[in-house]
C-alpha cells in the first residue's frame, strides 16, 4: 500500500493549483459550490483545454495526453477544491469521451475526441425520462431506423448543461420487442438538430441548471450510433461506473467547507466544544470519503473498471454533503437562512444553496438505494431481490 | 498511490491467515479465554518461530526488519481470528517503544528475548480517575533516590501484567516533575497486581507499585523525552488497535453476508431482501472506510511522517464505524447472534473494548479539531 504521490504528481498538483489561484486572483471567476455542474464558463474551459487538461488520460492520437488516472484525480480534486467553473467540459471529459473511446467507431473517435480535448465540444446527457429514473431500462424515447438515419421521438429530463451543450449523449429504444434491457441504443445527437427543443427547469436552489429535452422527429445519421445497436443499456452501466468515480461527490461543496471552518475560527465559534466537535466530525467523514474516492482511482490504475467501489464512494459522499450543508447552517444560526444576494448574507449564501442542492445529490447518477443494491449484489454477492 | 496490498504483504497475509485458521479456531479462543492465564505458551512459541514477534525488529536484534505497515497486515489477521494472548502488549506497547526510545544497550538487552518468544512485555499507562490518553494526565511518581527511581502508585487496565516479564511504566519524575518511561522488572515484591474482569475477554490488571526501585539506566529516552515517548506510544497503539479492528469488522461483515445468503425466511434467503442488502452495504462502507483510514495512518507511521491528524481520524472513525457494523451484524444474525454458542460475541466484546482503548471518538475529535486549528 502506498498513500503517497510521486514528486512528479506533486509538481502537477502544484501546477494546477497555481493556475487556479491565478485565475481567481485575476478575477476571472469566484469559487463556488457545484461549479463543476453549474459553472458554465466557456473561456475557462478554453484555458483549461489550452493546457491539455481535458481528456488528460486519453491517447495522444485523439488529442489526449495519455496520462494516468491519478493525474486526472489530482486535476479534478484541485478544480473542486477551488470551486472552478468547469461544467462546460466536465461531462464530456468525465464520461462521454470515455464512452466514445470504449465503444465508439474510429470515425467517431476522430470526429469528437480532439474537439472535446480542445474545449470546443460540450456534451449533455440524455438518460433520465419522466417515467424512467432508477429504472432506466424502461425508457420510452424511440429511435426508428430510416435508411441511413434514425428518427428519434420522446422526452428526456434533468439534462444538465443543456443550454451550453453542442451535443447530447442520448439513449433511445431501438427494439421495442426485445426485453427492455436489450433494446436500447446510444446516440450522439447534435443540439442544433431540427425538432430538438430545450425547456429549462428551475431546481430547488432556484438555479436553471437542468432542462427537459423534447425530440420531435429528430434525425440522426447512423454513424452517430455509439457502439452496437441494442447494447446501449450495457454501455450506460459502464458509463455510470465512471460517472460516479470522481471526487465531485465528496468535494462538490468544498468551498463551503473551507469557508465555514474559517468563519468558525474567525468568530471564535469553534471555542465552543459542540461546534468544533461537529466540524471535526465533518473533517473525519470528509477524509474517509476522500479515501473511498482515491480507492476508485487506485482500482482504475490497476486496469479495472470501478463498479461497486464507485457506487460505495458516491453513496457515502452524497450523505456527507448533506451533513456538511446542515452543520454549516447550524453554525451560522439565523444568518444561515439568508440566501445569496441578501443583506447580511454570510459565506455568499453557500450554506442554504448546498442544503437545498444536496437533496438532489443522492438522486443523480444512481440513487443511493440503487447504489446500495449494486454494492450488495455485485460487491458482496448477495442474491438479487 | 496504490491502495492495495503489495505482493509481499499479500503473502504475509495469506501465511498468517492459514496459520491462525489452523491454530486459532474459535474453540481454541474459547478454551484460552476460560483458562487461568488466558494465554497459550505453545502457540506463543509457534508464533515466535514464524518470526512474528520480531517482524519489524531490525535484523541486528534478531528480527525481520519489516515495516509498521507489514505489522499492520499481521495485526489485521490477529484481529480477524480473535487471537488471545500478549502479542499486542509485548510487541506494540513494549518492543516498539524500546525500539523507538531505548538506548542501544536497552535494545540489546530486551529485544532479542522478545523476538525469541522468551520475554513478555507490557505497558502501565492508565491511572485511576478519568484522565485523557496523553502524557499530561500521568500522576504516578518516580522519585530519584541515588541511582534509582522509586515508583509508588497505582496503574490501571494494564494488559497481561500477570505474565509479563517487564513492565514499561509511564511516570512523573520527582523532583523534575516531567514525564518519563521506565522499564521495571515484574516479579518484584514491591509490585502487586489484581485482575479486572472486562468486556473484551483480554486480561487487564490493576497494578500497585509500592516503592519499587528502578535503576535510572532503565529510563527510556532520557528524562526530558518522556512526554513525547508516551504520546508516540499512544499514537502507535491507537493505529495498531485499529488494525486489529479492521480484521474484526471485516470478518463480521463476511460472517453476516454468509449468514444472509444461507438463512431462509418467507421461503427465500434473507439476503435477497433489500433492507438486509442495504444494511450489508452500509456495513461494507463502514468497513472499507475504516480499512483505508487505518492503513493510511499505518503507512504514515511506517514512513515516519507526522500523522497526529490521520491517526485521530482513523481511531475516531473506527470507534463509531465498528459499533455500527456490529449492531447491524447482530440485527441480521437475529437471536442466534446474541447466544454464547455463536461466534459473534467474540467480535462484539472485543470491538467495544477496542473502541475505549487509547481514546474514543470524542477524544480524537478534539485532536482533529486541534489539528484543524479550531482551538
Amino acid at each position: 500500500m502506498d498513500f503517497g504521490f510521486t514528486d512528479e504528481q506533486n509538481r502537477f498538483r502544484h501546477e494546477v493549483r497555481s493556475f487556479l489561484e491565478e485565475e481567481i486572483e485575476k478575477g476571472h471567476w469566484e469559487p463556488a459550490c457545484d461549479a463543476w455542474i453549474q459553472g458554465f464558463n466557456p473561456e475557462f474551459t478554453r484555458r483549461v483545454a489550452h493546457r491539455g487538461w481535458i481528456g488528460l488520460t486519453w491517447p495522444e492520437e485523439y488529442g489526449g495526453q495519455g496520462r494516468s488516472h491519478t493525474d486526472r484525480l489530482i486535476l479534478t480534486e484541485e478544480m473542486l477544491r477551488f470551486g472552478a467553473p468547469a461544467a462546460c467540459h466536465w461531462f464530456a471529459d468525465r464520461q462521454v469521451g470515455g464512452a466514445i473511446l470504449s465503444f465508439g467507431s474510429e470515425e467517431l473517435k476522430r470526429e469528437f475526441l480532439p474537439r472535446i480535448a480542445r474545449g470546443e465540444a460540450y456534451f449533455g446527457l440524455g438518460m433520465s425520462e419522466p417515467g424512467a429514473g432508477s429504472d432506466l431500462a424502461s425508457l420510452q424515447t424511440r429511435a426508428v431506423e430510416d435508411g441511413d438515419y434514425y428518427t428519434i421521438n420522446g422526452q428526456k429530463t434533468w439534462t444538465s448543461c443543456a443550454y451550453f451543450a453542442h451535443y447530447f449523449d442520448v439513449y433511445a429504444r431501438t427494439d421495442p420487442e426485445a426485453p427492455k434491457h436489450r433494446g436500447i441504443s446510444e446516440f450522439i445527437v447534435d443540439a442544433r438538430s431540427p425538432g430538438l427543443s430545450r425547456i429549462p427547469m428551475t431546481d430547488i436552489t432556484g438555479t436553471e441548471a437542468w432542462s427537459d429535452l423534447f425530440f420531435d422527429n429528430v434525425r440522426v445519421h447512423k454513424k452517430y450510433l455509439i457502439g452496437q445497436k441494442d447494447r446501449g443499456f450495457y454501455q450506460v452501466l459502464h458509463q455510470l461506473d465512471y460517472e460516479r468515480s470522481g471526487m465531485e461527490r465528496i468535494m462538490g461543496n468544498y468551498p463551503l467547507f473551507e469557508a465555514v471552518v474559517q468563519f468558525s475560527k474567525e468568530n471564535q465559534l469553534s471555542l465552543q466544544p459542540a461546534v468544533r466537535s461537529k466540524l471535526a466530525q465533518l473533517e473525519i467523514e470528509f477524509e474517509v470519503g476522500r479515501l473511498l474516492g482515491y480507492r476508485v482511482t487506485s482500482v482504475m490504475e490497476d486496469g479495472k473498471t470501478p463498479n461497486w467501489e464507485s457506487a460505495m464512494s458516491k453513496a457515502y459522499s452524497t450523505e456527507f454533503e448533506k451533513r456538511l450543508a446542515n452543520v454549516s447552517m447550524e453554525i451560522l444560526g439565523p444568518y444561515g437562512q439568508l440566501m445569496s444576494g441578501s443583506r447580511l448574507v454570510p459565506l455568499r449564501g453557500m450554506a442554504p444553496h448546498s442544503y437545498l442542492g444536496s437533496k438532489g445529490y443522492s438522486l443523480q447518477a444512481g440513487t443511493t438505494e440503487i447504489l446500495k443494491n449494486i454494492l450488495a449484489t455485485r460487491g458482496l454477492g448477495l442474491p438479487a431481490a | 498511490m496504490r491502495l492495495a496490498l503489495t505482493e509481499e504483504q499479500e503473502m504475509l497475509k495469506r501465511a498468517a491467515r492459514d496459520f491462525l485458521d489452523d491454530k486459532c479456531s474459535k474453540a481454541f479462543v474459547r478454551q484460552v479465554e476460560d483458562s487461568e492465564t488466558g494465554f497459550s505458551r505453545e502457540l506463543w512459541q509457534d508464533m515466535a518461530e514464524l518470526g512474528w514477534m520480531g517482524l519489524i525488529v531490525p535484523e541486528q536484534y534478531g528480527g525481520g526488519g519489516m515495516s509498521f505497515l507489514d505489522l499492520a497486515v499481521l495485526l489485521e489477521e490477529m484481529g480477524r481470528s480473535c487471537l488471545p494472548g500478549p502479542f499486542f502488549s509485548t510487541v506494540v506497547l513494549g518492543a516498539l517503544t524500546i525500539l523507538d526510545a531505548g538506548s542501544e544497550q536497552q535494545k540489546q538487552e530486551y529485544l532479542p528475548g522478545v523476538v525469541r518468544g522468551e520475554k513478555i512485555l507490557t505497558l502501565a499507562l492508565d491511572e485511576p480517575g478519568f484522565g485523557g490518553y496523553d502524557a499530561g494526565s500521568i500522576k504516578v511518581e518516580a522519585t530519584l533516590d541515588g541511582h534509582n527511581y522509586c515508583i509508588t502508585g497505582t496503574k490501571l487496565f494494564v494488559p497481561d501484567a500477570h505474565i509479563a516479564d517487564h513492565l514499561l511504566c509511564a511516570v512523573r519524575t520527582k523532583p523534575e516533575n516531567v514525564i518519563a518511561a521506565l522499564v521495571a522488572d515484574a516479579g518484584s515484591p514491591q509490585i502487586s497486581h489484581a485482575p479486572l474482569k472486562s468486556i473484551g475477554g483480554d486480561r487487564l490488571y490493576e497494578v500497585v507499585f509500592d516503592r519499587l526501585p528502578v535503576p535510572e539506566t532503565r529510563l527510556l529516552g532520557g528524562v526530558s523525552q518522556g512526554s513525547m515517548v508516551v504520546d508516540r506510544i499512544v499514537q502507535r497503539a491507537a493505529v495498531a488497535k485499529c488494525c486489529e479492528m479492521v480484521g474484526n469488522i471485516q470478518r463480521v461483515l463476511e460472517m453476516t453476508v454468509d449468514y444472509a445468503k444461507e438463512r431462509k425466511q418467507f421461503d427465500r434467503p434473507i439476503g435477497s431482501f433489500q433492507v438486509i442488502q442495504h444494511y450489508c452495504a452500509d456495513m461494507a462502507t463502514d468497513v472499507d472506510g475504516a480499512r483505508l483510514s487505518t492503513y493510511q495512518a499505518a503507512w504514515m507511521l511506517s514512513q515516519a511522517l507526522p500523522c497526529a491528524r490521520e491517526v485521530a481520524i482513523a481511531k475516531a472513525w473506527m470507534g463509531e464505524a465498528s459499533r455500527r457494523v456490529i449492531d447491524l451484524a447482530h440485527q441480521i444474525h437475529g437471536a442466534i447472534g446474541v447466544s454464547m454458542e455463536h461466534d459473534l460475541h467474540f467480535y462484539t466484546r472485543r470491538a467495544k473494548a477496542a473502541e475505549i482503548a487509547f481514546g474514543d471518538a470524542d477524544f480524537y475529535r478534539e485532536v482533529v479539531a486541534r489539528e484543524m486549528g479550531l482551538w
